[in-house]
């Protein structure tokens, strides 16, 4: 039985992984070929690190999802506070609409917000360009902020922002102290979550974004429907190393903090007893 | 509490609320305009109607969208329930290796499928070295199926998987305790309790996979269209049909929300929705 | 901890990026000459860009050796050139309809012009920022599409016909025409195009109509033929061609003689044929569209494109025929001679035609009909 299991779940993994390591073997393949191996160069890296295209829509591609996250959870964690704070019909409604993005095919999410926006360039000649790619980035990162955070106030202690208050804490500084350190994790996880749906997302974009500010997925997608060179393997290898990277360091920062909590926790323990 | 700061408080979720206003509720307002009504501005069901012209692509994304569903499930149902019962620190080790892959660029990862399916591809090739082929598996209703299985079987495994990582192993002793074989146990007792991670899973692959119209263009050849790439050619592609376009659009959030409801149904229980 | 863990994930991110950016190094400067360089500095420091929508694989880009123009036009007078690509001009018009962006140069074909013209989607072109359009060949000047020579400016032209595998291709040269694109022999190794107009060109000619016509029946039987078709085609298909037919992928895939000459010049095996019972003769100019931003920087972009060794630059690299006279006296004879690029007078007059644009329902009926045929099973 465990060797069965092993076996499977090594069929899935290498289902997963083969398209991605052919990438990166042939990134490193001397001719065009995708069939044949033919021998060793980095001449697609040297060449990627030349295409001021991809240079420039993978800056454009950070800078969006750095601002619409940012922007996001800001919005969205204050959203969180206060549809907390409303009766229950208020809440069902708001966090229904919050839904929509989450629940709505992304084609119709970037074409309804075309729409929109070629409606507003005609009449406010707001142009299709980085102001309506971050728009539109911001309006599908938001409801996952929110998301993320909601729960944190349904773990809170009930009555401990009141009993901060009963203390003499005014009611902002009783926010900080009291309620804030509370709901930290589902901030930084919405933020986190806003930040990886950004950078990755094309379908959206395609229908929202203008010719000034062609992120990294878009200029992909062009890249896929044109000669294609195998500087897309070597692009593909790079994101893959940095993912790998990121994960992990990730993985170890997070292991050795449950190690440290573990370790305060049976402090406290000790403490309380 | 504090009624007037309560007031104060509701209003800091103000910003929000017009911005979701403005560019969620009034664009589907708008999609919905364009669907009913003419360059004129006159109301008319013309839109909607010719619709039902391209019934044929509707039920061909439906039925590919749902044959990739039941084929994630299928993979992702033991994988999902074998790395629940691993160690935690090896649950989390694997999660990882699992869900690294979505991290890439989905076009790339498609992309790589294209350079192995094809009639010259490596996957073609291999078999030739041992007498065998080609085929055509490239451009093909398979390959877009495969495609959606690739890209979406994440998003099947994560909620299954965080949903069984809850089942105390005791609950699967006592099943045994109790004189229930393995298999018997699995129905008995994982099944019923996964059925929150089922549902949810079954949404957050179906709603991309009748939608996409990436995978169908990139492994289908443009020969196998489906309902998002219908959508696409309306808006910024070859034939240019906004309000067509937007009636297609209508068309496609009434079925996913009928789906949606159905899961809803299915799934009594009100638990938060497993996220990502 | 969290917020910590954070921000290593977020360092690392930037710390790629950063690299990334800085890693990117300057090409040596090959200096294109040109013949005024005082015109194309009034904005020298003006710090302004324009926005350059042209179709896929159609300019150097510093690729193979190759200059890339939009670099150099940029050194030379500091406007800045944001560039992005579409792969048919029904994309295009689909684009600018929508009114989902702001262009200030475009590159659309012959019909696609009048039928943008004819919908007050283009801008005037001052002529007299142009003095390049002098080169531009007689022939292609008061030419249909543009009769009082207002709103293009010719960037190349070409023939359509058929890309061919000679190693897998059992068929002589003399005996492949459009017949082999429904030859159900060659199922699944046939590229067809994918957009309306040029598919509907090859049934047209097959079916012995006009290129332009607008008869509603014959325009039904020209879609029910491409419909017949779709079952032996193996993908519909634009610039993706380049990949598929140099891998060996397909047999055969009509498309536009500069790109076959590009291809062919890379690999001995692939052939061009140019089909005798006719096919489309095309010209794609350069135009600015209508609510452009930096109407005067695009005329100087125009300008440029039409240096004689700017076009001769362009020319060479993507393969296609050059409208500029003094370009075409610069090229090398064995391309002037090749017969693909440049056919003979007796073979544009006897087996093309020049797209016209259609009436406004005839081409929401070939739109439509299009919509069918992609969506037929």
């Amino acid at each position: 039985m465990k060797k069965l299991s092993k076996l499977y779940v090594s069929l899935v993994l290498l289902f997963l992984y083969v398209p991605i390591f052919v990438m990166i073997v042939f990134s490193f393949n001397t001719t065009k070929s995708r069939s044949v191996l033919s021998g060793f160069t980095l001449e697609w890296y040297a060449k990627l690190f030349e295409n001021e295209l991809i240079l420039k829509s993978l800056g454009n591609t950070i800078i969006i999802a750095v601002c619409a996250s940012i922007i996001s959870t800001l919005l969205g964690t204050l959203a969180a506070i206060g549809i907390s704070r409303m009766g229950k019909f208020g809440k069902a409604t708001v966090l229904g609409i919050n839904n929509i993005p989450i629940i709505n095919p992304e084609i119709v999410t970037g074409v309804s917000l075309m729409l929109l926006f070629v409606f507003f360039k005609a009449r406010m000649s707001m142009e299709f360009g980085f102001t309506t790619l971050l728009i539109a980035h911001i309006t599908f990162d938001v409801p996952y902020v929110v998301l993320n955070v909601m729960p944190k106030f349904r773990q809170m202690t009930p009555h401990i922002y009141e009993a901060a208050q009963d203390l003499g804490c005014g009611p902002f500084k009783s926010f900080i102290k009291v309620v804030l350190p509370e709901i930290m994790p589902g901030i930084i996880s919405g933020f986190l979550m806003a930040f990886t749906f950004s950078l990755d997302d094309f379908v959206i974009s395609y229908f929202t974004s203008g010719p000034t500010s062609q992120t990294l997925p878009i200029t992909i997608y062009s890249m896929t429907r044109r000669k294609v060179s195998p500087e897309i393997n070597a692009l593909s290898t790079i994101i893959f190393v940095v993912v790998v990277i990121v994960l992990v360091v990730k993985n170890i920062m997070e292991r050795r903090s449950l190690n440290v909590k573990k370790y305060a926790d049976d402090d406290s323990a000790e403490i309380i007893e | 509490m504090d009624k007037k700061f309560n007031i104060g408080q509701k209003l800091v979720a103000s910003p929000y609320i017009v911005w979701v206003a403005v560019f969620v509720v009034v664009p589907l307002l708008m999609v919905a305009y364009f669907a009913f009504f003419g360059d004129e501005g006159k109301f008319t069901l013309e839109y909607i109607k010719s619709v039902g012209q391209y019934s044929d692509i509707f039920i061909r994304s439906i039925w590919m969208a749902a044959v990739a569903t039941i084929i994630c499930l299928l993979i992702s149902y033991p994988l999902a329930f074998i790395l629940s019962r691993m160690s935690k620190k090896t649950q989390s080790t694997m999660l990882m290796i699992v869900m690294l892959p979505m991290w890439m660029n989905f076009l790339l990862r498609t992309y790589a499928w294209m350079t192995l399916l094809g009639n010259e591809g490596l996957i073609n090739h291999l078999l030739g070295m041992i007498g065998l082929g080609p085929f055509k598996m490239l451009n093909t209703v398979g390959a877009v199926i495969l495609g959606m299985i690739y890209n979406y079987l994440p998003y099947m495994i994560l909620p299954l998987y965080s949903v069984m990582e809850k089942i105390d192993p005791s609950v699967l002793e006592a099943a045994s305790d109790l004189g229930c074989n393995r298999i018997k146990a699995m129905f008995r007792v994982v099944v019923p309790l996964s059925i929150p991670g089922i549902m949810s899973g079954i949404t957050m692959v179906f709603v991309p996979a009748i939608s996409t119209f990436i995978i169908s263009r990139m492994l289908g050849g443009g020969g196998n269209m489906l309902i998002g790439d219908l959508i696409e050619m309306q808006f910024l592609g070859n034939a240019y049909n906004p309000n067509l376009g937007a009636a297609i659009s209508l068309v496609l959030m009434v079925i996913v929300l009928i789906i949606m409801a159905a899961m809803h149904q299915l799934d009594s229980s009100d638990d938060d929705r497993v996220l990502l | 901890m969290t917020l910590k863990r954070f921000l290593t994930v977020f360092l690392a991110g930037c710390i790629f990026a950063g690299c990334l950016t800085g890693c990117g190094s300057n090409k040596a400067a090959a200096d294109i000459s040109v013949e005024d360089t005082e015109y194309y500095q009034k904005f020298k420091d003006d710090g302004i860009s324009i926005n350059v929508y042209n179709w896929g694989e159609y300019i150097p880009d510093g690729a193979d050796g190759s200059v890339n123009i939009n670099e150099e036009f940029t050194k030379l007078t500091g406007i800045k050139v944001n560039y992005s690509t579409y792969a048919t001009n029904e994309e295009l018009y689909a684009k600018l309809k929508a009114g989902a962006a702001n262009y200030d140069i475009i590159i659309p074909s012959d019909y696609m012009i009048s039928r943008m013209i004819s919908e007050d989607m283009l801008e005037e072109i001052n002529m007299d920022n142009i003095p390049n359009y002098k080169h531009i060949m007689d022939k292609f000047k008061k030419v249909e599409y543009d009769v009082e020579e207002r709103y293009s400016v010719p960037y190349t032209w070409g023939t359509v016909g058929i890309i061919y595998d000679k190693d897998t291709v059992d068929l002589s040269e003399d005996e492949i025409d459009w017949d082999v694109l429904w030859n159900s022999e060659y199922k699944d190794d046939i590229l067809m195009f994918d957009n309306p107009r040029d598919a509907f060109a090859i049934a047209e000619t097959m079916l012995g109509y006009s290129l332009n016509t607008e008869d509603e029946g014959e325009l039904r039987a020209s879609a029910e033929k491409l419909k017949e078709q779709k079952s032996i085609v193996q993908a519909y298909v634009m610039d993706e061609i380049f990949d598929k037919m140099s891998a060996g992928e397909a047999m055969f895939a009509p498309y536009y003689a500069g790109d076959a000459v590009t291809l062919m010049s890379e690999y001995d095996n692939l052939g061009f044929v140019m089909p005798k019972s006719g096919t489309n003769l095309f010209v794609d100019a350069i135009c600015i569209p209508k609510g452009a931003k930096q109407k005067e920087a695009a005329e100087m972009y125009i300008n440029f494109l039409t240096e004689p060794e700017v076009a001769l630059e362009i020319a060479e690299y993507i393969g296609y025929s050059t409208p500029n006279a003094a370009t075409f006296e610069l090229l090398d004879d064995e391309i002037k001679n090749d017969g693909i690029s440049y056919p003979d007078d007796e073979y544009l007059d006897m087996h093309t035609t020049v797209f016209k644009n259609l009436s406004p329902e005839a081409n929401k009926l070939m739109q439509d009909l299009w919509t069918e045929i992609k969506s037929d099973k």
